[in-house]
């Protein structure tokens, strides 16, 4: 039989088991967009936005553990979903983008709806693909699915020509497997390496577990929290990694980093063997790099060969997936004693005792940590947490207790404002038996409304928090700490009524202006099993987010909510009536 | 340090400026890049020159072998190699100098491969080196072009 290349690459797109696709439709892809049409086997989401699709797919492949599926059209339609692969790609987030392209014999020639797409996402993609020739694209599918899933995953684009998809050939033979002589990644960790990761971990006398969203893509939970029970060591997590080793768990000392907790951040600093599992060393993780885990050996389990030794140089490397490398661990331990550290459990404890993340509540005004609190009570901790990016991200991170893996789905690398409603989205379609929240701010929800209107004709019931606090609040804190209250800009005038918003998208909108309604209306929103549901809840517009590590400082030197947020706002307090 | 990485890669459209791009991003430095098919017509063969400390260039070569084109990265200074580079340049000759420069030529082991009245074209075969050091020769002013390939190299073992 003859198919052209739209209807190989809808077949190809199959074969890979895909069963959601998120796009938008333009001239160069009206063939894919033909063949799509006529099959069901694969489910199309139409965004409003092309990067909503991106987001969309985003939070799909993150609930799921399977790469999310985009294909948008050519030049506008590329550009628009540039911003959402290079959030993919900061947080190894595997995602197949198709794009079409101009014509073949038009490229190069500032056709109608030319960008060069492979150039533009080269450097945020981690593999593209420019299909040329018809017989091609069975195998670039296949590459694709391949490349973006093992490994360290990642986006990876496949543009396509128009006339491609027009062409037609006799049927391919699909292939099941690819194997690619320059893309081999490693599994299995050294045994020479293991052997002295052991070492170094029975002699630790002050050690932390420091595990990152490599635990969560590498699917490696189960593993993370057998190695942490067998030894009783101390476990940090970064904003990524949240759920991969539960928050109610004993050994868990909380989020590390420049929001992280002060038992966290203080255990990093006087630590003498740090165990990184799956983590990158980024910029908000070690704070100053001069002032980082200043006795520490460093033992670093990661996939990714240029994240070792990147940013901090580490003793032990052990290159390889996080659940096999642990696995190997736990055997090599097994039967081993470690050394006493009750002592450092004391210390730790004490640092426990400070009560970081307690904060005041106020009469009269809604906290924005007792909304997420309440939203942890009312869920019972069992929601999908997606958020966009601010202040409110941080409160979602600090308050809602992640206690299993894939339920926290954030942008951290990237930061991207706008990635909390699409994800969504995209969460509820791989797991549309789950309760998910979308927490946000006012600010961040702004930049991706249009997606109300894609999620009404889907049926993807969300509850959306929105965390009002009238301001760019992550702006507005740093403006507060270090330029000396100049709040240039990061007031919003203007806010719509998001109550009148939702309703006119077809939604349930719900304003919450005092904290006796706030439960309530969460109940009453979870309740709604099948409508998505706005939550507008003005809070403190003067709320931090506290502990910090304020820029230049080290682990052990935080400012802490009362104590230093005083300290900080003394010379002005007049101004705060 | 001065490296010389030699790079095995897919022959594939778009390769090059994805280590081109690879090196602007991340801020790496490039001396010299040069790239050709070799007896395997699905490979290239890139060899680049770069200047870092230890942990710059165990970057590059991490990042290098991160992109999936990529086949097999060495880097060359940490083993024995043979480093060439092919120096073209054009000189201005005239009566008074044409001797001291007929010396240094023949002192650098070049080969003067056209003549024109009043020019000379030179080509120059060695390490950057002694390129460097030939045209360090020259009299400044009397340098009118110059065209260099960058480097290329191998190890000298069997197998590299
Ligand atoms: C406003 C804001 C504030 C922030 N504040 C903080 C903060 O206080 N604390 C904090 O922690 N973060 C914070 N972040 C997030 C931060 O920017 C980074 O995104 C985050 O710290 C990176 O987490 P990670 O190290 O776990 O790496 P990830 O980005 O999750 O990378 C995972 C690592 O694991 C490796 N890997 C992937 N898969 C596997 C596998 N199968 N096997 C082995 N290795 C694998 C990868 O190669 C990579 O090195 C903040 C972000 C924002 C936007
Ligand atoms: C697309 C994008 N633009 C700008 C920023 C910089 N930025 C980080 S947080 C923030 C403010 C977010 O405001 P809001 O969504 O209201 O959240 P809040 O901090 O008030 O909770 C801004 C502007 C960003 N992260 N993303
Ligand atoms: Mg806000």
């Amino acid at each position: 039989m003859k198919l052209n290349g739209a209807q190989i690459l809808v077949q190809s797109l199959k074969n890979e088991g895909v069963d959601h696709i998120f796009g938008y439709p333009g001239g160069a892809v009206l063939h894919i967009y033909d063949a799509l049409g006529a099959q069901d086997d694969i489910k199309h989401i139409l965004v409003r936005h092309e990067q909503g699709a991106t987001h969309a797919a985003d939070g799909y492949a993150r609930a799921s553990g399977k790469p999310g599926v985009v294909l948008v059209t050519s030049g506008p339609g590329i550009t628009n979903a540039v911003t959402g692969i290079a959030t993919a790609h900061m947080d190894s987030i595997p995602m197949v983008v198709i794009s079409g392209q101009v014509p073949s014999p038009l490229i190069g020639n500032d056709a109608f709806q030319e960008v060069d797409a492979v150039g533009i996402t080269r450097s945020c993609v981690k593999h593209n693909f420019l299909i040329k020739d018809i017989n091609q694209i069975s195998l670039t599918i296949k590459k694709a699915f391949h490349i973006a899933s093992t490994g360290r995953p990642g986006p990876v684009l496949i543009d396509i020509p128009k006339d491609i998809t027009i062409a037609q050939i006799q049927e391919p033979n699909y292939i099941d497997t690819v194997d690619m002589r320059s893309y081999q990644p490693v599994v299995d960790a050294e045994p020479k390496q293991i052997i002295k990761a052991v070492e170094l971990i029975l002699s630790a006398k002050q050690p932390v577990i420091y595990a990152g969203g490599g635990c969560v893509i590498g699917n490696a939970d189960q593993e993370l929290r057998e190695f942490t029970r067998q030894l009783g060591f101390p476990i940090t997590q970064t904003l990524m990694g949240l759920g991969a080793y539960p928050a109610k768990g004993e050994l868990f000392i909380g989020m590390l980093g420049m929001h992280g907790t002060y038992e966290a951040n203080m255990t990093m600093h006087d630590s003498d063997c740090v165990i990184a599992v799956g983590a990158r060393f980024d910029d908000r993780i070690t704070a100053n790099i001069s002032k980082f885990c200043p006795t520490a050996k460093i033992i670093h389990i990661d996939i990714d060969p240029s994240s070792i030794g990147k940013n901090v140089a580490v003793n032990v490397p052990l290159v390889g997936e996080v659940k096999s490398v642990l696995k190997d661990l736990i055997q090599a331990l097994k039967g081993k004693k470690t050394t006493d550290i009750s002592a450092w459990w004391a210390q730790i404890n004490e640092w426990r005792g400070v009560d970081s993340l307690a904060y005041q509540t106020k009469e009269g005004v809604i906290k924005p940590q007792t909304v997420i609190e309440t939203l942890y009570e009312v869920t019972k901790g069992e929601a999908i947490v997606t958020s966009d990016v601010g202040q409110h991200q941080m409160w979602a991170a600090q308050y809602y207790h992640f206690n299993e893996p894939r339920r926290w789905i954030n942008s951290g690398g990237l930061g991207t404002m706008g990635f909390g409603l699409p994800a969504a989205m995209g969460a509820k379609l791989a797991k549309p038996d789950r309760d998910v929240a979308c927490v946000t701010g006012e600010g961040s929800i702004q930049m991706m409304l249009q997606e109300l209107s894609t999620m009404l004709q889907y049926n993807t019931p969300v509850k959306i928090i929105n965390l009002n606090n009238g301001y760019l609040g992550m702006v507005r804190q740093w403006q507060e700490f270090f330029y000396e209250k100049r709040y240039a800009m990061s007031y919003m005038e203007a806010l719509p009524d998001f109550v009148k918003l939702a309703e006119s998208y077809g939604h349930i909108g719900v304003k919450v202006e005092r904290e006796e309604d706030l439960k309530p209306a969460l109940i009453e929103a979870f309740k709604q099993k099948d409508r998505t549901v706005f939550l507008d809840i003005i809070t403190d517009p003067n709320e931090n987010v506290f502990p910090m590590i304020p820029s230049g400082a080290g682990h052990n030197e935080m400012l802490l909510a009362g104590r230093d947020e005083m300290a900080s706002t003394n010379d002005e307090g007049l101004d705060q009536v | 340090m001065r490296h010389i990485i030699s790079v095995l890669l897919e022959n594939e459209a778009g390769a090059l400026s994805r280590v081109s791009g690879l090196f602007s991003a991340r801020g790496f430095n490039i001396e010299s890049l040069t790239v050709a098919a070799t007896n395997d017509e699905t490979l290239s063969r890139m060899t680049i020159v770069s200047v870092g400390d230890d942990g710059i260039i165990e970057q590059i070569v991490k990042q290098l072998n991160k992109l999936i084109d990529v086949v097999k990265v060495t880097d060359l200074t940490s083993m024995e190699h043979i480093e060439r580079e092919l120096l073209l340049v054009k000189i201005d000759v005239n009566p008074d100098t044409q001797a001291d420069i007929d010396r240094q030529i023949d002192k650098f082991s070049g080969k003067i491969i056209d003549v024109s009245e009043d020019t000379y074209l030179v080509e120059v075969v060695g390490q950057s080196k002694k390129i460097n050091e030939f045209l360090g020769s020259l009299d400044a002013l009397k340098i009118l072009e110059v065209s260099r390939t960058g480097v290329t190299g191998v190890c000298q073992k069997r197998e590299g």
